[in-house]
C-alpha cells in the first residue's frame, strides 16, 4: 500500500511544465525564442525564473532591464503565491505547457508585490511560516526553533531539497495526539471572480463535540457553493496541487500532507469546464 | 494498545462493559440478575448482586487458571519387602505434604469450588530439580527428613516420589456466584465492594484485595485471592471505628472508606506482607457540616464526593503519606466517583446521571483538566429504550440498587400505574424538617428490582396490560404531564422548606425490613437514611424521550486501560456508530483511514497529475539545479589516538547525486591539531552501522565502517543535545540508506539484532545496514513475519513499517507506525556491612563496594542520581524494595552473603557479614514504531518455524512462552503478505505443561525443543503442520551439573545455552530419533544463540578481546558450518558490544560467501564499560 509519505514527495516534486514568452510590448534587439521550463508546484515564481530573466536580457536592451513580471492570459501572476496555486487557479484544464508571458516594462503596481530579490521572498516564506504555526501551535514550535533551522527550511525550498526540508517541517506538522490534530489548520481558500483575494479564517480540525472535520465541512462553512447535491451539475471544482480531494478527506490529514512549505494548505475553487 | 474495558450498571442493575476500542455499551447478558455494584480489574469484575449476592467474572483467557496440586508418596525399605508403604511409627504418612506433617492421600483433594475442574487424572512426576529420574520418579534418601537424590545407593532407606494432579478453573466470561461459606458469622448483606492491590505484589504471585462493607457497616476483606485463585478462600471481618458505608481500593497500597457520619478512614500498614493493612486513621471531611459520601482511591489519588455532590481531589497523597496533606474542591456535581488504572478519573454526574471521564489526567497533573461525557450509546439502544419509555420514571428508586416498596403485584403489571403512584405519593409526602432530606418512600429491597425492572419482564410487562402497550408516543405522554403536574406540586411542597429537592436514598437493613412487613402503604412515612452513597434527585428528572440517554448508578474504571495519548472515540455523539464498530473490527493493521476511499482518491489523482503535468515534458529544463547538499554542525569527537578525549570538531555531511541518479555523501570531520587545521572523512557508502551510544553525560554515537570494524574502534561522535543527535541520526541513516538504494521495509532475509539499549537493527545479508529503532529486547523472524518482545513482556509484531521514533516524518512510512510502549525497572542495590557493636548498617569499610551501587558494585548509583536508560525512558514509579531477587530475600528485601562479592541468599546465617537488597524502579517509553501490539498474553520468547526461500506460504508455526511460563502455540499466522494482519495469527492454544518454561525453539521440521525454568530442556513430540501443538513432553537431561538457559533449533541443528555460558551442540539427533542422545561443549562465554534455517549458528559473546578492551555482547559467527559437519570450526568475530540478542532466523539465503562480507560489516555498538571488572584477559574467549 501506499504510503503517506509518498504524498509528500509527490506534493514535493510535482512540476509544472512552463513556455515562457516574451510580451510582444518589449522591445527586443532580436527576437526572443520562448523558453522551456519545469516548474515547481511549490516553490514561487521568481523564485525559480533566474534562466528565465537571463535569457530574455540577452535580447534586451541593457536599460530595459527592470524588474521582471509575468502574466497569464491578462491576468498578473502574484509572484507570493506558490506555483501551483497560480496554475490551478487560473490555467488548470488548459493544454500544457503553460504558456506565461513575461514582462520587464509598465510594472503593474496594483496587482502586484515588488520583488526586488530572493530575500524578499524568503521574509514572505518566513512570515507565511510563522503566521500558520501560529495558527497551528500558538507559534510554539517555530519560536523554538533556531535561526538556522529557519534558514534549512527557507534552503530546502530553494535548493529544492525534500529531505532537508522535511527533516525539520516534520516538527511543524507534529500535534498533541489527545487533541486530535493542529489548534487552528492554517488554510486560504482561493477564487478567481471573488473580491478578497482569499478566504482565511480560523478553522479547527475536530468539532467540539470530537468529530473529525472534513474538508467538506470546511466548503461548508466558507463556501457553500462548492458543496453541490447529487442530481447538480457541478459548479465549482475544489482543487488542491492540482487534484480534488474528496470532499470527506479529514481537514487535519489535508493540512499535514497536502499545505504547501508555507505550512499553509492553498484551496484553489475554480469554475467547473463546462464541457 | 489492547482494548479493555469500562465497566458500569445503570439505574436499573443492568452491567453493561464499554470497550476502549468499541463504540457502544454491551449489556453484560450474562447476567441474569441485577447488580448494584461492579469493581473491575483488568482481569476479573466483582460484583454485588441485588440478590445480595458476591459475584465474580473472570474474562476468558487463552492461557487458563490452572493450579497444580501435589502430594508424596513416602516408601520405607526394609529387607523383607523392600520398599514398600510400610513405615516406622515414628514416619510421616504414607502420603504427605512436602514436608510430611500434613496427611494427604489422594482422594482427599476436592476441587474447592464447583468452577474448578480437574485436568486429568493423578499422575507421577518423574522430574526432579530439572532432570528425569527415569524411576517412576522416586528419589531417595537415608531417612525422612533429607536431602533427596535420584540415585539408589546402599544406604538409601527411604524413597518418595511426587504425584501432581491440575485442577483448572472453569468460569470463565460468566457470573459465578461467590459462596457465602460463612453464613453464620456474616448476618448482613454486602452493601459496597472494591478490588485492588495489584501493585503491591508483583506477576506471577498476582494478588487482588478485594474489600466489602455490609450493610451495617462492617468491613471485610477476602483473603487468598490470587492468580492461581480468583475466588478467594474466605472473608475475614476488619474492625472498624465506626459504621463505615462506602470503602475504596487503589491498585497500590491506598484504602480509603467512608463512615456513615461522613468522615473518611483510611488504612494504614497495607503492604505486600499485609494485604490487609493494621489500623485506621481518621481524615476529616472536606468542608465541616457536609460529609462525605463517596471515596474513590487510586496509586497516589484520592477523590471525594460530599453530600451536596461537590468533588474534591485530596492533595499529596502517596505510599509514605497515605492520608494526604489538603482538600482541593474540584469542578462538577457528581454523586460517584472511580478512580481506574493510571490514574484516571470515571465519575457519574448528578445531573444528567452520565458517566464522566476526567480528561488530562497525566502523572505530573494527577487532578486532570475537565470532565468530558462519554456518550455512546448501548447496544441494542433501540430495544431497550421503549421499554425505558414506560418504566423509567419508576426508575428512579432503584438507582443504586435502591428499591421503593411498592406493592409487587402491581407493580410488576403495571409501570404507568406505578410511575402515576410513585408522582402521586411524592407529592403530599408530609414532612417534619428533622431530617436534612425529606422522607421519601423507598426500601432496600434488592431482590426486587429483578422483579421489577428487568427490561425482559418490562416488556411482557408491557405486552400483558393493554393501557402500556407498544405505542410509545402515547407512553410518553401521560408521563410527561405527570412530570409536569408533580413538579410545580414538589415545589410548593411544605417539606421543601426544610432545604433540597426530594431525593431517594438508601435505607438500612433494618428499615428495610419494617418496610417490608408495613406493606405499600407505609413506606411514604419512611426515614431516609443517610447511609446513601448516592442520591437520586427526582424533581430535576426531565421527561424521558425515546432517545433519553443511559441513566448510570455506578461505573468501575479499574480495568480500563486508558492513558493520556490515546485517543477514546467515545466522546462523540452517536452517529454511524453501526459503521464505526464494524471497521474497527474489520482489521487489525489497516486502519479505517488507510482504507478509505478519499485516501485512495488521493493517491490516484497524485499519480495521475505527476503523469498528466510531467510524462511529456521531461526533457524540460528543471527550474532549481541539483547541488551538493551540505549540512555542518558542531560536534565533539572521542580523538582516535592517545590521549584518548573529547575534541571539538566541525561535522559536515555533503550529500550529492552520485553518476546514477544515487545519492551519496562524505562525512568530514574537521579537527585542530597542534594549532593545525586538519580534517578526516568517511564515504557515506562505507558506512554500516550507527549507534546511539548509551553515555551517561554526553549524547553520542558511533559511526562504523568495514575497516574501523575490523579495528574496533568506530569514529565516536557526541552531539550536544538529545534531539541533535536524533536529527544526526536520522539524517545519516537516510543517506546511508539513499547511497545503497535501499528504501522501504527490510526484506524477508535480514538479519535481526538488538542492542542493550533496546534499539533493533536490521542487516540485509547482502551488503548494509539500516538503524532502526525500537524497543525489544527478543525477536524471531521467519518467512517475512517478525514479532518482538518489550522489556515489559508485551509481544508486537513487525508491521512491515519502517521507521518511527526518531524517525519520524522524515524516513519513516507513516502507515504501519503506531505507538509503542514498554516498561522496564531500573535496578540499584542498597548494600550493608554487619558490625559487632550496631550490628547492620550502611558502614562499610573503606575498601567496600559503594553502599548504594549497581549490581557489580562498582559505580555508585543512589536513588537520587540514577537515571533511566535513556532520556527516552521517563519514570513513573516511585523506588521500591524488589523481592523477585534470584537466590530469594528476607522480608525486607535483604539478601545475606559472607562477602562482596559473593553468592547472596534469603536467610541471614551466622556466617554472614555483609547484605543487599535491590530497589527497583519503572521507567517507561513512549515512541513510535513498525510494530503493533499483540495482547493480551504478556509474554518472554516466542519462536517462528524457520524456513528456505523457497518454501511456500502457509500456516507459520509459533511458539510462545507467557511470562508466567505458559507455553502457547499461535494459531493461524501466515507469511501471505509480510505486515498484513495474516502476521498476526488468531489466538493462542495453551500447550500444558508440568513447570513453568522460560525458552522455546523450533526447527525447520517442527522441532520443539523448551527449556524449563529449572533448567531443564524437553523436546515436543509429534509436531507437524497438521498437528501443530504436537502431543507430549520428552524429558530431556541436561549437561552434567549445568542448568540450561536458552534454545534454538535450526534446521537439524540444536544448540543450547547454559546458565554458566557455555554452549552445547545436541549430538545424535536423527530423523528417526529426533531427541539426539547426548550433549556436546562447543564454547564458552556464550550470552545467545541463534540458529538460522541453514544451521547457520550466531552467537553473542562476552569477553571477547578487541583492539582495545575486551567487549560484551559481541556477535560472533561460526565458521565452517556444512552439512556433514553441522558444528562448524571456529569463530567469526563481529563487532563491539553492547548487542543482545540476535537472530538469523529469516536469513536463508543459500550462498554462505555472500553473508561472509556482511558479517564483518555487519555489528557494532561500543559499550566495553561492562568488562572494566575483569582486567585479565581470558585469551581466545568464544571458541573451544
Amino acid at each position: 500500500m501506499a504510503d503517506d509519505k509518498d504524498v509528500l514527495r509527490d506534493v514535493w516534486f510535482g512540476r509544472i511544465p512552463a513556455c515562457f514568452t516574451l510580451s510582444p510590448e518589449e522591445t527586443t534587439e532580436r527576437e526572443a525564442e520562448p523558453y522551456y521550463l519545469l516548474l515547481p508546484r511549490v516553490s514561487y515564481l521568481t523564485l525559480v525564473t533566474d534562466k528565465v530573466k537571463k535569457h530574455f536580457l540577452r535580447v534586451m536592451k541593457a536599460e530595459d532591464s527592470t524588474e521582471m513580471w509575468f502574466e497569464y492570459e491578462g491576468t498578473p501572476l502574484k509572484w507570493h503565491y506558490p506555483i501551483g496555486v497560480l496554475f490551478d487557479l487560473h490555467a488548470s484544464n488548459t493544454a500544457l505547457p503553460w504558456n506565461v508571458t513575461v514582462h520587464f516594462k509598465n510594472f503593474p503596481e496594483h496587482d502586484l508585490l515588488h520583488c526586488t530579490s530572493n530575500s524578499v521572498i524568503e521574509a514572505h516564506f518566513m512570515s507565511c511560516i510563522k503566521e500558520a504555526d501560529a495558527l497551528k501551535h500558538k507559534g510554539q514550535v517555530i519560536n523554538d526553533m533556531q535561526k538556522k533551522d529557519h534558514k534549512q527550511l527557507w534552503m530546502g525550498l530553494q535548493n529544492d531539497k525534500f529531505d532537508q526540508f522535511w527533516a525539520m517541517n516534520r516538527k511543524l506538522m507534529e500535534y498533541p495526539t489527545d487533541e486530535g490534530g493542529f489548534r487552528y489548520i492554517p488554510f486560504r481558500m482561493y477564487q478567481t471572480m471573488g473580491e478578497r483575494p482569499f478566504i482565511q479564517k480560523l478553522f479547527r480540525p475536530v468539532s467540539p463535540e470530537g468529530h473529525t472535520l472534513t474538508l467538506g465541512d470546511l466548503l461548508k462553512e466558507l463556501f457553500p457553493a462548492a458543496i453541490c447535491a447529487e442530481d447538480e451539475p457541478k459548479r465549482f471544482q475544489v482543487m488542491i496541487h492540482g487534484i480534488e480531494p474528496l470532499l470527506e478527506t479529514p481537514i487535519q490529514w489535508l493540512s499535514e500532507h497536502l499545505s504547501h512549505p508555507d505550512n499553509f494548505l492553498h484551496i484553489s475553487i475554480i469554475p467547473a469546464p463546462s464541457d | 494498545m489492547p482494548s479493555s474495558l469500562l465497566w458500569a450498571v445503570d439505574v436499573y442493575g443492568r452491567v453493561y462493559s464499554l470497550s476502549t476500542a468499541g463504540q457502544q455499551w454491551e449489556h453484560c447478558r450474562d447476567a441474569h440478575l441485577e447488580f448494584k455494584r461492579v469493581t473491575a480489574v483488568q482481569q476479573c469484575c466483582w460484583s454485588i448482586a441485588c440478590d445480595h449476592n458476591i459475584y465474580l467474572y473472570v474474562h476468558a483467557s487463552e492461557v487458563p487458571i490452572r493450579y497444580q496440586e501435589e502430594t508424596y508418596e513416602n516408601q520405607r525399605w526394609n529387607p523383607v519387602d523392600g520398599f514398600s508403604d510400610r513405615l516406622l511409627p515414628s514416619d510421616r504418612w504414607q502420603w504427605s505434604d512436602i514436608t510430611g506433617l500434613k496427611h494427604q492421600p489422594l482422594g482427599d483433594f476436592q476441587l474447592p469450588s464447583e468452577n474448578w475442574e480437574w485436568e486429568a487424572d493423578w499422575y507421577i512426576d518423574e522430574n526432579f530439580g530439572g532432570e528425569p529420574t527415569e524411576k517412576g520418579g522416586w528419589t531417595y534418601a537415608i531417612d525422612f527428613p533429607a536431602t533427596y537424590t535420584k540415585d539408589k545407593k546402599w544406604n538409601s532407606c527411604v524413597r518418595r516420589r511426587r504425584w501432581i494432579r491440575y485442577r483448572r478453573y472453569k468460569a470463565q466470561d460468566t457470573w459465578v456466584k461467590i459462596p457465602s461459606e460463612q453464613t453464620e458469622s456474616l448476618p448482613d448483606p454486602f452493601n459496597d465492594i472494591t478490588c485492588g492491590g495489584w501493585e503491591i505484589t508483583e506477576e506471577p504471585r498476582g494478588c487482588l484485595a478485594l474489600w466489602a462493607v455490609s450493610l451495617q457497616g462492617k468491613v471485610w476483606f477476602r483473603c487468598d485471592i490470587n492468580h492461581h485463585n480468583p475466588e478467594g478462600s474466605v472473608w475475614e471481618e476488619v474492625p472498624v471505628p465506626g459504621e463505615v458505608v462506602q470503602i475504596s481500593c487503589g491498585p497500590g497500597d491506598l484504602v480509603w472508606a467512608v463512615l456513615w457520619e461522613g468522615h473518611l478512614l483510611v488504612r494504614e500498614g497495607v503492604g505486600r506482607d499485609c494485604l490487609k493493612g493494621s489500623s485506621w486513621v481518621t481524615v476529616e471531611s472536606p468542608s465541616p457540616g457536609v460529609g462525605v459520601v463517596h471515596v474513590a482511591v487510586g496509586v497516589n489519588v484520592v477523590w471525594a464526593v460530599t453530600k451536596d455532590h461537590k468533588v474534591w481531589f485530596r492533595r499529596g497523597v502517596n505510599s509514605h503519606n497515605p492520608c494526604g496533606s489538603g482538600w482541593i474542591g474540584m469542578v462538577g456535581e457528581m454523586v460517584m466517583i472511580n478512580v481506574g488504572l493510571s490514574d484516571q478519573v470515571w465519575a457519574i454526574g448528578f445531573e444528567d446521571r452520565a458517566v464522566y471521564f476526567r480528561q488530562g489526567v497525566t502523572a505530573s497533573e494527577l487532578s486532570g483538566k475537565a470532565w468530558k461525557v462519554v456518550s455512546v450509546p448501548r447496544d441494542s439502544e433501540r430495544s431497550h429504550s421503549s421499554a425505558s419509555a414506560s418504566s423509567l420514571q419508576s426508575a428512579g428508586c432503584f438507582f443504586g440498587g435502591e428499591v421503593r416498596l411498592q406493592s409487587q403485584a402491581s407493580m410488576l403489571s403495571d409501570a404507568d400505574a406505578e410511575t402515576e403512584r410513585a408522582g402521586g405519593e411524592v407529592v403530599p409526602t408530609p414532612e417534619i424538617g428533622d431530617a436534612p432530606k425529606p422522607r421519601i418512600p423507598k426500601v432496600t429491597s434488592d431482590s426486587f428490582i429483578s422483579e421489577l425492572v428487568s427490561d425482559r419482564e418490562g416488556q411482557i410487562s408491557r405486552c400483558d396490560v393493554p393501557p402500556a402497550g407498544p405505542s410509545i408516543p402515547e407512553e410518553d405522554h401521560p408521563e410527561k404531564e405527570l412530570e409536569d403536574r408533580a413538579s410545580p406540586a414538589q415545589v410548593l411542597s411544605p417539606s421543601q422548606s426544610g432545604g433540597v429537592d426530594p431525593q431517594w436514598s438508601n435505607v438500612d437493613l433494618e428499615e428495610a425490613q419494617t418496610h417490608l412487613t408495613s406493606g405499600p402503604g407505609g413506606d411514604a412515612a419512611e426515614t431516609s437514611s443517610l447511609s446513601s452513597v448516592a442520591t437520586y434527585n427526582l424533581a430535576l428528572e426531565e421527561p424521558y424521550g425515546l432517545d433519553e440517554p443511559p441513566k448510570w448508578a455506578w461505573v468501575s474504571g479499574g480495568g480500563c486501560l486508558v492513558e493520556c495519548h490515546t485517543q477514546l472515540n467515545w466522546f462523540n455523539s452517536s452517529t454511524s456508530t453501526a459503521l464505526n464498530s464494524s471497521m474497527q473490527a474489520m482489521s487489525l493493521s489497516i486502519t479505517p483511514a488507510q482504507t478509505a476511499a478519499w485516501r485512495k482518491q488521493i493517491f490516484e489523482q497524485l499519480s495521475e497529475r505527476s503523469k498528466r503535468e510531467m510524462e511529456n515534458f521531461m526533457h524540460y529544463e528543471q527550474a532549481i539545479e541539483q547541488s551538493v547538499w551540505v549540512k555542518k554542525g558542531t560536534m565533539q569527537w572521542w580523538r582516535d589516538w592517545k590521549p584518548h578525549k573529547w575534541v571539538d570538531v566541525q561535522f559536515a555531511l555533503e550529500q550529492f547525486s552520485g553518476v546514477e541518479g544515487n545519492k551519496d555523501g562524505i562525512l568530514f570531520i574537521y579537527y585542530t591539531f597542534n594549532d593545525e587545521k586538519k580534517y578526516l572523512h568517511m564515504f557515506i557508502n562505507e558506512v554500516t552501522i550507527l549507534v546511539p551510544v548509551l553515555n551517561d553525560s554526553k549524547h553520542t554515537f558511533a559511526i562504523y565502517t568495514a575497516e574501523r570494524t575490523k579495528q574496533r574502534w568506530p569514529m565516536r561522535l557526541a552531539a550536544a543535545t538529545e534531539l541533535e543527535m536524533h536529527d544526526w541520526l536520522a539524517l545519516l541513516s537516510v543517506s546511508c540508506c539513499d547511497s545503497r538504494g535501499i528504501q522501504g521495509p527490510p526484506s524477508k532475509q535480514a538479519i535481526w539484532s538488538v542492542t542493550c539499549k533496546g534499539d533493533i537493527f536490521v542487516s540485509e545479508p547482502t551488503k548494509e545496514l539500516e538503524a532502526s529503532p525500537y524497543p525489544t529486547p527478543c525477536a524471531q523472524i521467519s518467512l517475512g513475519v517478525v514479532w518482538g518482545i518489550g522489556y515489559d513482556h508485551t509481544a508486537w509484531v513487525h508491521t512491515g513499517g519502517y521507521g518511527g521514533g526518531f524517525f519520524q516524518g522524515l524516513a519513516s512510512s507513516t502507515d504501519n507506525i503506531y505507538t509503542q510502549t514498554d516498561v522496564k525497572s531500573v535496578y540499584i542495590y542498597e548494600n550493608q556491612r554487619w558490625n559487632p557493636v550496631t550490628g547492620y548498617t550502611n558502614r562499610g569499610l573503606p575498601t567496600d563496594r559503594y553502599m548504594w551501587s549497581n549490581a557489580s558494585g562498582l559505580k555508585e548509583c543512589t536513588k537520587n542520581n540514577t537515571k533511566p536508560p535513556s532520556p527516552n525512558w521517563t519514570w513513573v514509579s516511585d523506588w521500591t524494595i524488589d523481592y523477585a531477587v534470584p537466590g530469594g530475600t528476607d522480608r525486607e528485601g535483604w539478601q545475606y552473603a559472607a562477602d562482596f562479592p559473593a553468592s547472596y541468599h534469603g536467610n541471614k546465617t551466622l556466617k554472614d557479614f555483609v547484605r543487599r537488597r535491590r530497589w527497583a524502579r519503572k521507567c517507561k517509553l513512549t515512541t513510535t514504531g513498525p510494530w503493533q501490539e499483540v495482547p493480551p498474553i504478556p509474554l518472554s520468547d516466542i519462536t517462528i518455524l524457520p524456513c528456505g526461500p523457497k518454501s511456500t506460504v502457509e500456516q507459520v508455526s509459533l511458539w510462545a512462552i507467557s511470562n508466567k511460563g505458559d507455553i502457547l502455540c499461535r494459531l493461524g499466522v501466515t507469511s501471505l503478505t509480510p505486515g498484513s494482519s495474516s502476521n498476526y495469527g488468531s489466538s493462542w492454544l495453551h500447550v500444558g505443561t508440568d513447570q513453568p518454561f522460560k525458552s522455546i525453539s523450533i526447527g525447520a521440521v517442527h522441532q520443539v525443543w523448551a527449556i524449563a525454568k529449572d533448567g531443564s530442556a524437553f523436546y515436543r513430540g509429534s509436531v507437524s503442520a497438521q498437528n501443530p501443538a504436537g502431543d507430549c513432553w520428552y524429558h530431556i537431561p541436561s549437561p552434567t551439573g549445568q542448568k540450561l538457559k536458552q534454545v534454538s533449533v535450526g534446521r537439524t541443528s540444536v544448540y543450547t545455552v547454559d546458565e554458566n555460558g557455555n554452549l552445547w551442540y545436541r549430538h545424535g539427533v536423527t530423523p528417526s530419533y529426533p531427541q539426539g542422545s547426548s550433549w556436546e561443549h562447543i564454547s564458552n562465554n556464550v550470552r545467545k544463540v541463534s540458529v538460522g534455517p541453514l544451521d547457520q549458528v550466531w552467537v553473542i559473546a562476552d569477553k571477547v578481546q578487541g583492539s582495545h578492551s575486551l567487549s560484551c555482547g559481541t556477535v560472533c559467527r561460526r565458521l565452517g558450518v556444512l552439512p556433514m559437519e553441522p558444528k562448524g570450526h571456529s569463530w567469526d568475530y563481529g563487532i563491539g558490544g553492547g548487542w543482545d540478542h540476535i537472530t538469523v532466523r529469516g536469513n536463508a539465503m543459500e550462498a554462505p560467501r555472500i553473508v561472509m562480507p556482511s558479517l564483518t560489516d555487519n555489528q557494532t555498538a561500543t559499550r566495553p564499560l561492562q568488562t572494566s571488572n575483569q582486567p585479565e584477559m581470558n585469551g581466545n574467549p568464544v571458541g573451544c
